[in-house]
Formats: structure tokens, C-alpha cells, sequence
């Protein structure tokens, strides 16, 4: 008897326990499928967007409510005005040339896997695969014929954590897939760089659908590296470059410079011309962790926290000159609709 | 022989039956800890599962961000470990320091849940709930120890780290189906951790009993009698020689990135490796436990390092694809099973009882700062020489200070059954 009233309290919590444990999955589940509550900016739903559309931008919407997440579109011109949202969901986009590119993280799912989805001018889907990792940097080239992507790749409970990326491309034409770009042999100061530690990211394509430019990271320094898909070789261009983004004339590229050790805010946005290799700092002071998107030959927009885990879009000019601008709010990965 | 001691030469001449019947006894108490264990193991690492993806996806943190709290949490467990082992001693209260520690992480579970998306305030969260960790490890090995038959230590320990073991491959499967139910919920995720965390508590409270014995005794320790605890010189030689073994291990993620770039396996089933490890972990930490007890806990302890060289050596080795994994894994656990309980099991006799809990926090931090630093040497070796050099290297050197514990044989004048 002393023993079965020593455990009944045990009992009672255990099932308080697992109750609650229940109980409040099962509310997360509700609302979840509930898709929150409302969305908090003006939103026109289930619209049937096409890529490219001159005059307008796509992106993903960041903004709270039923279609977060989902592929939205605003005119450039009044980029305020209520935003028309597609049945389309990624955490990552990018859309050029006449095609589109869904980077979506599978909910629910460890270790993390990423469905890549290549899409035609109609949304539809052309060819979808999954690959390891977490989503981080979608691109298309000017054509739309070159797809490219990073990934966050952690490691699992027992390994120490800590990331690395893996930067990958689909050449949509010939169905050619590179997984990672990790083995591609590179040229640094004119001789082969051999290095255990090389990681790669933030892939851009030139509109020769063949040279690309992307970041390296080894031994604690990043470079800007040129490559060519077919030849498959590359070289370094020069050091601290992050996340290039080429500009619509393919003589620029936008990039995020490493301006500080403090890694709360250690980056800039600024734009080097190739062909000379002068760096201008742009008027955005705050530090940037994205791959910008050129909304024209003078303008780049990019992401940045916004509100409750959201994020906005802001643009500032190319050149130096002028200060950003809010974009859009409650949106990323932003993709002009250039012809 | 250093494993000759009067108890022990007394059961090895003795009756057989009676040693054999012992042989499968493990007291209720250690029981008791390793399932508590078990249940803060699936609570803790349902976290770790989701945390990355959280911060990064969730979050929208930059992975750079990531590694700065996730340095700033690792910092903080050496010095608590300490100060938890210390406290536990003076007040001869290990359940309740152990059991502050289980509760403070179960909190940080909501705490998460309530830090939202404040980068501070997560990463605030995530050093008390390392404190807590930090704090309990020392009073519960203590415990585990002082709650054993001393010739049964290994065996003790073993059982503890099987089902500490298993909570850890139940975690990450915990948190799947939590996702998976709560259609990608994270903050669904953290509660169900905090309640499993609360019911490791509650076991704690309810299964495990204290000993207040050795405080009766012989009441609080100071500070100063803590530190003195290097003057004993059996353990001085343990603490020394596991610190040494430390700076020359490596580490997990090393052996993991080895692995991934030598064999093909598909990128996918890289974050399945360490479960290969955690498996024979797991099957052999009871086996091996007892064979520490019959021949000699530090043989059994050098013996693991011996594995983990051999691991070395078949990452660089002839083998491929998934025999190289296969081989290369096994040995993985098999050092783990023959070094992390063992080395408690191994100290545990060379301290005196009011001191038990100062004396296994100061071997395991000793180890852990150790192998801190073997991380960033392997990871500048790997830089500077590249990978196979490096490798060949840190197998060498650690094969020359096995080597030399073995010779130098730490335990052969303590005269206690290690």
C-alpha cells in the first residue's frame, strides 16, 4: 500500500506529462494547418504568375499569415501595392530568362533534405530532386538555362556542429547535374590550389550559360573565383569577395565584403568592376548576409531581418551614390523580371 | 600487477558462484541514473537535432552566427563542471546538485520557447542549459560510483553509458516524429523536450537515492582540500596521463569529414555515421566495462586509444566505400566503449568518498580542455599539411603516448583495483 501511493503522484505527472506533450502538438498542428491567421500585408491569393515578367519582381513573401513563404510578385514601379501571391512555396527563388527555381527545405525532416524544383515560364514543374542540406543561395542564368544553388550541410547531433556549404548546378539543357562544384580544380596566383578545407558558395552565371563566378572559402580567407562549366576548371580572381551576383552587362559584380571581425555585422555590400577590379562601397551601412539581385543595370536589392523573424527587401543603388531603400516588406530572395 | 589488490585477489581465489552471481548484479541506483540519463539524453538531443535548421532556416541566422553561440556554449561547461563536483562534495549533496542541473535544462527547454527569435536571449538560453549539463555530470558519475561495489565499476559505468546511449539514438528519431506530427513545428519540438526533460527529473527524484553517508563522515570539503585532490598521486597520474591521451585524440567531426572524403558513400548518410559509432558504443560499453573490471580498468582504457589509432589508419588505409565506414566506425565505438566510462571507472578508487564528485570533475574537464585543443591542432595540422600527413601524424604521436601510459602504468602503486 505505501508503495502504490508513492507512485500514483508519479503516474499523474507522467500522464500530465505526456498530456501536454500531446496537447500542444496537436495545437502547433492546428495552427500550422491553419496557416496562421491572417496575412498582415494586402495579399491577392492563388494568381497564376509567370517568369520572366518585365516590370515586375518576384519574390518569396516573408510576410506572417496563409501565404508566407509563397512565391509572390509586385510591380517595380509601385512595389507597395498589394502583392499577388502564386500556389508556390520555397524558401529559396530564383526566376530568369523563362524559368524559375524552388530551393524548399522538407518539413519535418532530419538529417535536413532540400527539394530542388526547376520551373517553366507557367510555374510548372520541369524536373525536381532532392539533395541534402538546408536551403541557402538559389540562382538561374540570364537564359535561365544554367540553375545553380548552395546548401548548408550540418552536421548531426554527435558531430561538433558547425556548417559547411555545397554549392551545386543543373544545366537544364542537357540535364548535366553537378552535385557539388567541390572537386572542380582551381588556379590560384597561376598554380593548382589543393586544399582539404575548400568549400564553396553563391553561385552567378554569365549569359554565355558556361563562365560563372562563385565564393571559396579555405584556410580562413574567401576569393572570388571565375570558372567555366564545360572546361570545368577555375581560377581565384582576388580575396574577400562573398556571394557574388553579376550584373545584367556581365562586367560588375555585386558582392558582400568582409568589413569586420565582429560576427554580428561583418559585412558590406559593394561592387567590383572585373575588368579593372575597383571596389565601391555601397550606401547600405548596415551589414548584409545575402545574395544581392540586380533589379537593373544600376540598382540591387537585397534581404534584410525584418520584423518577428521576418525579412525585407531594400534596394540602393550600384554605384556608391544615393542610400537604400525599403523595397518590399516582409519578402526575399527577390527576382527582377528583366526581357 | 596492478590489479592486484586484496579484494580483488581474494574473489580471484575465492568461490566462483559467488563471483559470477555479483558479476550480473547492477545496483538499482546506477539503474536508476542511467535511465534517467536515457530520458535527458532523447530530451537534449531532440534540441541538438533541430537546432542548426531552427537557427539557420527558422531564424534566418548566418551560419557565422551559429558558430559564435555555439563556441560560447562549450566554454561555459569546463568551469561549471568543476564548481557542480565542488558544491556536490561540501554539502555531500550530489541527487539535489545532479538534480538542479536536470532541472535547470528542462527549463531551458521553454526557455527556447520563450526567447523567440532574439539572438541574445537564445544564446543565453543555450548557456544555462550547458551550464546545467555542466553541473550535473560530476555529482552523477559520483553517484554512480559510490553507489557500485568497487570491482564492479566498469560494469556500473558500462550500464550507464549503454542506456545514456540509447536516449541518444532515441532523440533525434523523438524530434522527427514531433516535426512530422506538428507539420514542422520547432516550438512543438522544444515543449515535448521540456516534458520528457520534467520526467527525467521526476525519475531522478522518485528512482535515485542519495548518499549522505560519506558526508556524515566527514563534512565539507574546502576548496583548497579539492584542488589538493592532485596531490594523491595515483590520480594525479590518471587526470595527467587522460589529459595527455586527450591532446592527441581526435575528435569526432574529424573522424566523421575523414570518413565522408574517403569513401563514397552518398552524401546523405553523412549524418547517419555517428550513429554507426553510437551503435557499437552502445553494444559494447557493458562488455567492455566488465572487461575492465577483470583485467584491468587502464589496460581496457589504453586499449580504446589503440582502437581509435587503428581507426586512424584505416581512414588513410586501403579500404573503401562501405567496408572502410564499417571498419572504421566499429573501431570508433569501440574506442568510445573502452575510454569514457572506463577512465570514471579507472579514477573513481583513487578518491576518497567526501571527494568523489571535485575529483571526476576535474579528470573530465582535464580531458575535455584537452581535447578542445587537439581539435584546433588537428584542424591547423590538417591546414598546414593537408589531410593524409596530418592523419598519419596525430597516429603517431598518439601510438607513442599509449605507448608510454602503458609503460608508465599509472595505477600500478595506488593499490586500488583500477
Amino acid at each position: 500500500m505505501k508503495g502504490r501511493s508513492r507512485w500514483l503522484p508519479v503516474l499523474v505527472t507522467v500522464l500530465l506529462l505526456a498530456g501536454a506533450a500531446v496537447g500542444y502538438t496537436w495545437y502547433a498542428r492546428e495552427k500550422t494547418a491553419r496557416h496562421g491567421d491572417v496575412n498582415v500585408v494586402p495579399v491577392v491569393s492563388g494568381q497564376a504568375l509567370s517568369v520572366p515578367s518585365p516590370g515586375q519582381v518576384l519574390f518569396r513573401n516573408t510576410a506572417a499569415g496563409p501565404d508566407h513563404g509563397r512565391v509572390a510578385q509586385v510591380p517595380v514601379a509601385t512595389p507597395g501595392s498589394p502583392r499577388h501571391t502564386a500556389d508556390l512555396s520555397c524558401d529559396r527563388f530564383a526566376a530568369s530568362g523563362g524559368k524559375a527555381l524552388c530551393l524548399a527545405a522538407r518539413p519535418g525532416v532530419l538529417p535536413p533534405i532540400t527539394d530542388v524544383t526547376v520551373l517553366d515560364r507557367d510555374l510548372h514543374v520541369l524536373r525536381t530532386f532532392d539533395l541534402p542540406g538546408s536551403p541557402s543561395r538559389a540562382r538561374l542564368s540570364p537564359s535561365g538555362r544554367m540553375a545553380a544553388w548552395t546548401l548548408f550541410v550540418t552536421g548531426d547531433s554527435y558531430a561538433a556542429t558547425g556548417f559547411s556549404t555545397r554549392a551545386g548546378i543543373l544545366d537544364t539543357e542537357t540535364g548535366e547535374l553537378v552535385k557539388t562544384v567541390e572537386e572542380i580544380p582551381v588556379q590560384l596566383n597561376g598554380e593548382q590550389y589543393f586544399a582539404a578545407d575548400v568549400n564553396y558558395w553563391g553561385i552567378t552565371f554569365s549569359s554565355n550559360d558556361d563562365r560563372f563566378y562563385l565564393t571559396m572559402a579555405s584556410r580562413g580567407k574567401t576569393y572570388l573565383v571565375e570558372a567555366d562549366f564545360r572546361a570545368y576548371r577555375a581560377r581565384v580572381l582576388r580575396e574577400n569577395v562573398e556571394c557574388p551576383s553579376l550584373s545584367p552587362d556581365g562586367t560588375r559584380v555585386a558582392f558582400k565584403k568582409r568589413v569586420a571581425a565582429d560576427a554580428a555585422a561583418p559585412w558590406r555590400l559593394a561592387v567590383l568592376e572585373l575588368a579593372t577590379g575597383k571596389e565601391t562601397l555601397l550606401a547600405e551601412t548596415r551589414s548584409v548576409d545575402d545574395q544581392a539581385a540586380w533589379l537593373d543595370g544600376k540598382t540591387v536589392l537585397y534581404a534584410l531581418p525584418g520584423r518577428a523573424g521576418s525579412s525585407d527587401i531594400w534596394s540602393v543603388p550600384a554605384d556608391g551614390t544615393g542610400a537604400a531603400a525599403l523595397f518590399v516588406t516582409g519578402g526575399a530572395s527577390p527576382a527582377a523580371g528583366m526581357t | 600487477m596492478y590489479i592486484a589488490t586484496s579484494r580483488s585477489a581474494d574473489s580471484a581465489a575465492g568461490i566462483p558462484e559467488a563471483r559470477s552471481a555479483a558479476r550480473r548484479r547492477v545496483s538499482g541506483n546506477v539503474l536508476a541514473l542511467g535511465m534517467v540519463s536515457m530520458v535527458t539524453d532523447i530530451s537534449s538531443e531532440m534540441v541538438t537535432a533541430v537546432l542548426p535548421v531552427y537557427l539557420v532556416l527558422g531564424l534566418g541566422l548566418s551560419p557565422l552566427q551559429f558558430g559564435v553561440l555555439d563556441g560560447l556554449y562549450s566554454g561555459v561547461t569546463a568551469l561549471v563542471r568543476l564548481a557542480g563536483g565542488h558544491v556536490a562534495d561540501r554539502f555531500g549533496r550530489f541527487k539535489a546538485v545532479a538534480g538542479f542541473g536536470y532541472g535547470l535544462s528542462a527549463v531551458c527547454k521553454l526557455g527556447l520557447l520563450a526567447a523567440g527569435s532574439s539572438v541574445g536571449a537564445i544564446g543565453a538560453v543555450l548557456a544555462a542549459d550547458r551550464t546545467g549539463k555542466g553541473l550535473r555530470t560530476a555529482p552523477r558519475d559520483a553517484l554512480i560510483s559510490l553507489s557500485s561495489e568497487p570491482e564492479f565499476l566498469g560494469r556500473s559505468f558500462g550500464v550507464h553509458r549503454a542506456l545514456d546511449t540509447v536516449g541518444a539514438f532515441l532523440g533525434p528519431l523523438v524530434a522527427m516524429t514531433v516535426l512530422w506530427l506538428s507539420l514542422g513545428s520547432y516550438d512543438a519540438v522544444f515543449f515535448t523536450s521540456f516534458c520528457v526533460a520534467a520526467l527525467g527529473v521526476l525519475v531522478l527524484f522518485v528512482a535515485v537515492r542519495d548518499r549522505k553517508k560519506a558526508a556524515a563522515v566527514r563534512a565539507k570539503p574546502s576548496l583548497a582540500e579539492s584542488a589538493g585532490l592532485l596531490k594523491i598521486a595515483s590520480f594525479r597520474r590518471i587526470c595527467w596521463w587522460a589529459a595527455l591521451l586527450g591532446l592527441v585524440t581526435v575528435s569526432d567531426s574529424f573522424v566523421y569529414l575523414l570518413l565522408q572524403r574517403r569513401s563514397d558513400l552518398a552524401q546523405v548518410y553523412f549524418s547517419l555515421l555517428p550513429l554507426g559509432t553510437a551503435g557499437v558504443y552502445l553494444l559494447l560499453a557493458v562488455p567492455l566495462g566488465h572487461l575492465a573490471d577483470r583485467i584491468g580498468r587502464w589496460k581496457v582504457f589504453l586499449g580504446g586509444h589503440v582502437a581509435l589509432v587503428c581507426a586512424l589508419l584505416t581512414l588513410v588505409g586501403p579500404f573503401d566505400g562501405v567496408l572502410l565506414a564499417v571498419i572504421a566506425l566499429a573501431l570508433h565505438g569501440v574506442f568510445y566503449a573502452a575510454t569514457d566510462g572506463v577512465l570514471m571507472a579507472a579514477a573513481g578508487p583513487s578518491l576518497p568518498e567526501h571527494l568523489r564528485a571535485s575529483g571526476m570533475a576535474l579528470v573530465q574537464t582535464g580531458q575535455a580542455t584537452a581535447r578542445m585543443v587537439s581539435s584546433v591542432l588537428f584542424g591547423a595540422a590538417w591546414t598546414a599539411w593537408d589531410l593524409y600527413p596530418a592523419v598519419l601524424v596525430t597516429a603517431g604521436v598518439l601510438a607513442v603516448v599509449v605507448l608510454a601510459a602503458a609503460v608508465a602504468r599509472p595505477l600500478r602503486r595506488a593499490g586500488v583495483s583500477a
